[in-house]
């Protein structure tokens, strides 16, 4: 299809042919409901075909109905270069060198109008034209990876990133910082967790929950924590680098083997879940809230491990599961099962032979908590020792989205079931707690009136 | 600085310069001579139960300092969808506020504060919203588009308001001019503003979200009171449809004015409508005011592109400190810092508005760029100078100001005095382009003063939250056969009805127009006695009592009803509304007793005039058969009222006075 017609199909496509009316052209439209003039403008290809998209001179945007449209004449033609000011992002010898990869994600974003929607859009340059606070904190080198949405992110993405990372530490950089969708940010930081070991600098996965196409963006200030958290922190961590409140405030940096995003659309959405978050940052500090992080180190001895079994998958179990759902597993070949179970990580009885067919097949399956909090507590109840001795392995507290990583991760490097469930239960990076603090599970029920006047107090 | 410049002398001979007059003197020519040209937007809450993009209660207000929660933003410009940096926003950016909003769980939830997408857009508004603009004669959009409208002051914790055009295209017609429509468009109303000091500025989120209609004229004004009466007309159309708010708050006027020469500036929040020719008259001579400094400065300084102010950070002398706003800035460490303008002599001091000159040009964008709180400067042209001119001379040698510059001084923590020293050059180099293109707030006085610069169609972008809503012919065509009379119409009836002209406004303000037709026809009430009732008594009523929680204008039906069915003379209303608008719920009996009513055998009329004839020949007040009839009408019309009309009382009055003449009185 001719390019002219941008995202338009049949009857409103038929329309513009007919009066030979270009999309970008400045055009002057009758229709039964009156004259409209403005500029014609794509159409987003999941929009009707009924509708004509126009921008009127004062910046509005309209639809038009194409059966009131009488006549078409085009009078001009201007089409938009949506373009983020470029400039050369500014090096200063005193300051740590940071090196930003692009995944994706609204970290920087801009319009699609194939979609609609927003799409990525990425360069050193177009990031410090839109966050020229950015050459303050360090010099930035960035580097476009994949551009894709955060659900597209997958084991091939995680490698290709963890390869990508180990190269630039050896090369000398002094912190690392990934762009990324939030979506999925945290499945990507227990991928990293897992497969860069001993890294001697911070790893900082960021995102941001409104695009940067939005003036009150947390992305600029995400960015900002981030880049500052490579450049200056002695944490030498994989982490993720989010909103602590709602407002511009403070972001916190969580452990990525801890973390998960829990809530559709809030700006604080990340929480470190049965731990308390590695630190505070703002603009200006760190402010570590624990202290047996791995500290920054001066050598380059990074370790990585780039390997994922994708035949891996995650059951989240729900009353009258029946078998077939994990037959079908068995069927189509995978290789492990992670089950987020209910309370202390159970299933119901229907299931047992289902399991035992695994145990025969020797597919390992592990057992995490749809709780998020707390541990696997197998020994408690009967169908927990029951399960147990059909084969299925606690995973202690690792969340189940850690649990499913880290299994492909596993399964990845070896078959030897025994040696995977050594890796699995062998804690790498906090992803197993030995013991979960008072202050781990804190989910305050607002409306009490305590929890009341401790929210009037602090900024949201 | 030279001696023998006097600045109060300079500021009256420039507002005879511009031509200044007062309101009341001037004339249409006045205006024709200016070109002066005027436009409205006008606001007006839509009157639903739930707000434009998510269920939270629509118009539901909190004290300021009743509140749940608090949180922070900061706005950061973004480029338009067509690729461009707005000019207002980057000048908010400048201003780097923190943004407080005070939230209320009531009536706010996380849509307000950007924390969730909008929800699907609340169908009544858009009905409402398409109702007024067929109503206005407009050309409904096939499609409505939700566009993001940039706004960086905070007012909108998203930085933008969601908007979209209904319809384009329309008029009003005033009594001897057709006014066109640019477009109606449905928006969310913003949050209500606590306080704006410094850096720190709180809104309310009550408010944020409430459907809002917006309908803008092109500049077809030609006169301030025409503006005001296409604001009029506009605001009765609205309230005519039944489906918006009144009161305090619910309608608002943003009002866009300009001159030949001059560029559109447009006056922000005007509340009052009866504010606006006051308004808009100042703003043109302001306008021209700045036109003749632009002559002045091009016919001084040739090479604009060359021009700059000097500026140093200097001590604070022993004087500065009996100055209380410098003596507050020393002990906050703030720093002093001169200014020199080149060649601005006689400019800082040139009328722009009654009792302001161009200094307050400056002084405006200081407080709201720079974030410096008046008074946020002193200078060599101050009218009443708060330093002798030893001080001034002092300064102006350390700058090596010459004759003809003009010098100010402003106090600024150090972190602002770069955003001002840009500010105060800024202005100034604007000045030689004439007038700037800038939103400025409406002021009590009829001045206006800086409030940002006026933004432009680039900050403009298309909502990527939300899905385009068809507006499907269906439904148009069953609001088109919904809709009210017309205002012209309406106009034209009470016309018909021979109602007093000044009755019109408080009747169509209130849409009481239906009502009359109502009682009209079902109690066959004459249309005179009835628009005199509501236009004039009743208006009185509202001004001089508060009404009871009950009552509405429905309840005057329900009077007449009642009037009726008790078979009293329908005039008994005058008396009976001002106790009813007080205590609506009063029942009948009390309410005629309240309001004095009493049963009068009508027969025995003849004979009381004859006694109050004979009362009235012994008071001796006045031989005057005229004025025997006021006071015989006086006594009896308070007696009488509810059983005979009072154009019955005074015929038979006349009758009698004519019957029993005395002809030795006459």
């Amino acid at each position: 299809m001719s390019d002219i017609f941008k995202g338009y199909r049949g009857s409103a496509l038929d329309i513009l042919k007919k009066f030979k009316v270009r999309v970008w052209s400045d055009a002057v439209i009758d229709t039964t409901r009156g004259k409209f003039s403005g500029i014609i403008l794509p159409r987003s290809e999941n929009d009707d075909d009924q509708h004509i998209v126009l921008k009127l001179s004062n910046g509005y945007n309209i639809g038009l109905d194409i059966n009131t449209i009488e006549n078409m004449r085009e009078i001009g033609y201007r089409e938009a270069h949506y373009k983020i000011p470029e400039k050369d992002f500014p090096t200063d010898k005193g300051k740590a060198k940071v090196k930003l990869f692009g995944t994706g994600g609204t970290i920087a974003s801009r319009l699609d109008y194939r979609t609609g929607a927003v799409i990525p859009a990425f360069s050193p340059g177009e990031l410090y034209g839109a966050v020229p606070e950015l050459a303050e904190i360090c010099n930035l080198e960035t580097e476009k990876l994949f551009a894709v949405f955060s659900e597209n992110m997958g084991p091939r993405e995680y490698m290709k990133l963890a390869t990508a990372i180990g190269k630039e530490i050896e090369k000398g950089v002094d912190g690392i910082v990934i762009g990324h969708g939030t979506d999925t940010l945290h499945h990507t930081a227990a991928a990293l967790s897992f497969m860069i070991r001993n890294s001697p600098v911070p790893i900082v996965l960021v995102g941001s929950q409104r695009s940067s196409d939005r003036p009150s963006s947390d992305a600029a200030l995400n960015l900002i924590h981030a880049t500052t958290t490579a450049a200056r922190s002695d944490i030498a961590e994989v982490m993720v680098c989010m909103f602590g409140p709602t407002s511009d405030e403070y972001g916190l940096l969580h452990q990525g083997t801890r973390v998960r995003k829990m809530h559709s659309s809030y700006r604080s959405t990340f929480r470190t879940i049965g731990d308390v978050p590695l630190a505070m940052v703002t603009r200006n500090e760190i402010k570590p809230l624990r202290h047996d992080y791995n500290r920054r180190r001066k050598d380059r001895q990074v370790e990585i491990f780039p390997f994922f079994e994708e035949k891996v998958a995650m059951l989240y179990y729900y009353p009258n599961m029946l078998p077939d759902m994990i037959y079908s597993l068995i069927e189509n070949e995978y290789k492990g099962i992670v089950i987020a179970g209910t309370g202390l990580g159970h299933v119901n009885k229907p299931l047992y032979p289902a399991l035992r067919k695994c145990q025969e097949l020797g597919i390992p399956v592990y057992m995490t908590v749809q709780t998020l909090w707390g541990y696997v507590h197998m020994f408690v109840y009967d169908t927990g020792r029951d399960l147990m001795s059909m084969g299925v392995i606690p995973a202690e507290n690792m969340l189940p989205e850690v649990a499913y990583v880290k299994l492909g991760w596993a399964l990845g490097q070896t078959k030897d079931l025994q040696k995977v469930k050594e890796i699995m239960l062998k804690p790498i990076c906090r992803d197993i707690t030995p013991k979960e603090p008072y202050n781990g599970y804190l989910v305050y029920q607002g409306g009490i009136p305590e929890v009341e006047e401790f929210i009037r107090k602090v900024h949201k | 600085m030279s001696k023998d410049f006097d600045p109060a002398h300079n500021y009256k001979k420039t507002r005879k310069h511009v031509g200044y007059i007062e309101r009341h003197v001037a004339r249409p020519d006045t205006y024709e001579k200016l070109g002066f040209k005027c436009g409205l937007e006008v606001h007006q809450q839509l009157k639903t139960e739930q707000k434009l993009f998510c269920r939270c209660p629509a118009g539901i207000y909190h004290d300021f300092n009743d509140f749940d929660a608090e949180l922070i933003r900061h706005m950061r410009p973004t480029l338009s969808e067509m690729g461009t940096y707005d000019g207002t926003a980057l000048m908010e950016f400048k201003t780097r506020k923190n943004i407080t909003y005070r939230i209320k769980n009531d009536t706010t939830c996380t849509y307000e504060i950007d924390d969730t997408p909008p929800f699907r857009v609340n169908r009544e508004a858009l009905n409402y919203a398409i109702e007024i603009a067929l109503m206005l004669k407009t050309n409904i959009v096939g499609e409505l588009h939700i566009t993001r409208k940039q706004y960086l002051d905070g007012s909108i914790p998203t930085g933008f308001q969601r908007t979209a055009i209904v319809g384009i295209e329309g008029e009003i017609v005033l009594k001897d001019k057709r006014i066109r429509i640019i477009q109606l468009s449905l928006e969310e109303d913003a949050c209500r503003e606590i306080s704006d000091i410094r850096h720190e500025r709180i809104y309310s989120t009550d408010r944020l979200g409430i459907p809002l209609i917006e309908t803008v004229t092109y500049p077809d004004l030609t006169t301030p009171e025409q503006a005001r009466d296409a604001g009029l007309f506009i605001r009765f159309l609205n309230r005519s449809s039944g489906r918006v708010r009144t009161g305090i708050g619910s309608g608002r006027q943003d009002v866009n004015v300009s001159i030949a020469g001059g560029t559109r500036v447009e006056i922000k929040g005007v509340s009052h409508i009866r504010n606006i020719p006051e308004l808009t008259h100042n703003e043109a001579f302001r306008q021209k005011a700045l036109l003749l400094i632009k002559n002045l400065l091009q016919e001084r300084i040739l090479e604009p592109e060359k021009w700059n102010i000097r500026y140093r950070t200097i001590n604070f002398d022993v004087s500065d400190i009996q100055y209380t706003p410098i003596r507050n800035a020393m002990e906050k460490g703030w720093k002093l810092v001169a200014v020199n303008l080149p060649k601005f002599r006689g400019v800082l001091s040139f009328f722009t508005q009654p009792g302001k000159s161009f200094a307050d040009e400056i002084s405006g964008r200081l407080k709201v760029i720079a974030c410096l709180e008046y008074p946020n400067m002193i200078h060599s042209e101050d009218q009443m100078p708060v330093f002798d001119e030893k001080l001034l001379e002092k300064r102006s040698k350390i700058l090596g100001s010459k004759p003809e510059d003009a010098q100010l001084v402003f106090w600024a923590p150090e972190e602002d005095i770069h955003t001002a020293v840009e500010t105060i050059a800024e202005r100034c180099r604007l000045a030689f382009l004439g007038v700037p293109n800038e939103t400025r707030q409406a002021l009590a006085d009829g001045n206006t003063d800086f409030e940002r610069v006026l933004p432009g169609a680039d900050r403009m972008y298309p909502d990527t939250d939300s899905a385009p809503i068809p507006i499907k012919e269906e439904l148009i065509d069953k609001i088109r056969r919904g809709l009210p009379i017309n205002l012209e119409n309406r106009i034209a009836q009470l016309e018909n009805w021979k109602i007093p002209s000044h009755c019109f406004n408080y009747i169509l303000r209130n849409n009481l127009s239906p009502l009359m037709e109502r009682i009209i026809t079902d109690f066959n009430i004459e249309s005179i006695f009835l628009g005199t009732l509501l236009g004039q008594r009743l208006k009185y009523i509202e001004g001089h009592h508060e009404a009871g929680p009950e009552f509405n204008y429905d309840s005057i039906y329900h009077l007449f009803r009642l009037v009726r069915e008790r078979d009293l003379h329908p005039e008994i209303i005058s008396l009976l509304l001002p106790v009813h608008y007080r205590y609506p719920r009063l029942d009948f009996d009390s309410l005629l007793n309240s309001a004095g009513y009493k049963n009068y055998n009508v027969k025995k009329i003849p004979a009381d005039i004859s006694e109050l004839k004979r009362i009235f020949h012994n008071l001796k007040k006045s031989i005057h058969p005229l004025a025997e009839y006021n006071w015989i009408m006086g006594q009896l019309r308070p007696a009488v009222l509810g059983n005979i009309s009072l154009s019955e009382l005074s015929k038979i009055v006349r009758e009698e006075q004519s019957k029993h003449k005395e002809p030795a009185d006459v």
